[in-house]
């Protein structure tokens, strides 16, 4: 990978963590709030089906998380399994493309 | 030999970061069938402290992460270490909130 | 109430090797300096390390002192334990007992461009360069660098990324960065953007936390990553 494509993960890397700062702020605020009102799992779903800002909300939840984790493992993956070169960032593709397809899967069933 | 605490905040950074890598797939997938299923398993305890222990590495890793941004993009010299105080307290923060909401 | 005598592990040997212990006598206001030199003049002369100023001035004296790289001139017996093992600096090949090869670590130094290239000709007038400038700060904090390699031996991304630049190199390269006067900036964002380069630095801070001369390097290298990625975003490298 050319110097550029890696000073390009870095800046990359940095937008989707404070994109995720901001999401997972909300959620987590989200999630304390309902599981303190002691809403329902139906209850929940009530309020979510239907709901295009929430939906729209989550699916930047998970473009950012889809960005964001496998710039991370990689360097763990080079670091500390020694793992480098095109194997290395094919593998991180798909786990990408894992977590976008399971993450929008998620999103659309809650939201949808 | 004992670190200093930029050192610790370096690694629970980096292993909440695996943990979260680890767990995100199969949060999204469960959270997908249980929406089309029932949601009782998730009231077992054992369930309840994974919930826990996921967001507290949500809540470190955040930590982590605005001490990393703060260090590379904020002017700085002598503060820092109380940057990996903030980002522990802020963990611990989270963590509690959470305990008392389960 | 401090023993007469003080039990010392050295390491002998190379990459393969073993902590070899030595009794010294024990004096006030001891160095490890010191008590290496002590052993070598009295009780084993095959015992090979360097040393220069023993004022804390040079840098040559830096060995790894109960597993942190320090300057042994400048560390005092009394502040490091009850126990004392002196090995020689980690994350660069030994070449005999203390004393290590420092090429790799000035061959990186010139890989990250750490040399001055000037715009200005004799024909041209002195440059004016306020020291009040923020760019001019950024430059002064770092430029007392004197090469000790403390810094490198204590960066864990160097001991797991032999490619990896180096907080020293990359700091002399921010300080370049930062000189006004100098007219290689684009060429020197190139050889350390990327995964050998400032990129590869995730703030573990332990340069900073070693240096003796209380310099910076990771905001060094954080100033190479916004200046990198300034660079990228307007299509300058």
């Amino acid at each position: 990978m050319s110097y550029k494509a890696q000073a390009a993960l870095w800046i990359a890397q940095r937008a989707s963590a404070a994109v995720l700062a901001a999401c997972v702020a909300v959620h987590l605020v989200t999630i304390v709030y309902a599981v303190r009102g002691g809403l329902s799992a139906d209850e929940i779903l009530a309020r979510t089906r239907g709901n295009a800002a929430w939906l729209a909300f989550y699916s930047l939840f998970v473009l950012a998380a889809t960005v964001h984790a496998p710039i991370g493992l990689r360097s763990v993956l080079g670091e500390w399994l020694r793992w480098r070169g095109r194997s290395r960032d094919l593998a991180l593709l798909l786990f990408a493309m894992l977590l976008a397809w399971s993450g929008m899967r998620a999103v659309l069933a809650v939201f949808a | 030999m004992k670190q200093h605490s930029s050192y610790w905040a370096f690694v629970v950074h980096r292993v909440s970061g695996i943990a979260l890598a680890a767990f995100l797939p199969l949060h999204f997938w469960t959270l997908a069938d249980a929406v089309n299923g029932s949601l009782a398993w998730t009231e077992q305890p054992l369930a309840k402290l994974g919930e826990w222990l996921i967001v507290v590495a949500l809540a470190a890793h955040l930590g982590g992460g605005l001490r990393v941004l703060a260090l590379e993009f904020l002017p700085w010299r002598d503060w820092q270490k109380s940057l990996a105080a903030a980002a522990a307290g802020l963990t611990v923060g989270v963590g509690l909130a959470l305990a008392l909401a389960l | 109430m401090a023993s007469e005598r003080l039990k010392v592990a050295v390491w002998r040997g190379a990459a393969s090797g073993a902590f070899r212990d030595y009794e010294v006598p024990r004096h006030p206001s001891q160095t490890v300096l010191d008590v290496v030199t002590h052993i070598q003049r009295h009780l084993d002369p095959t015992l090979a390390y360097r040393y220069a100023c023993r004022v804390g001035m040079c840098g040559s004296c830096a060995m790894t002192v109960n597993g942190v790289p320090r300057w042994t001139c400048r560390t005092h017996v009394d502040k490091v334990g009850e126990t004392l093992e002196i090995g020689p600096l980690r994350n660069l090949p030994v070449i005999r007992d203390l004393v290590v090869d420092m090429r790799e670590f000035f061959d990186k130094w010139a890989r990250a461009k750490g040399e001055f290239r000037g715009r200005a000709t004799k024909q041209d007038d002195f440059a004016r360069i306020s020291p009040l400038s923020e760019d001019r700060k950024q430059a002064d904090a770092g430029i007392e660098c004197i090469g000790c390699g403390v810094c490198y031996a204590a960066c864990d991304v160097v001991k797991w990324s032999p490619d990896y630049l180096g907080p020293a190199a990359l700091n002399r390269a921010w300080t370049l960065v930062s000189d006004a006067r100098d007219g290689a900036t684009i060429e020197r964002l190139r050889a350390v953007a990327g995964d050998a380069g400032c990129h590869a630095c995730h703030s573990h801070v332990s340069c900073t936390e070693r240096c003796p001369k209380r310099l910076s390097p990771t905001a060094g290298i954080a100033g190479l990553k916004r200046a990198v990625a300034r660079a990228v975003l307007r299509g300058e490298l």
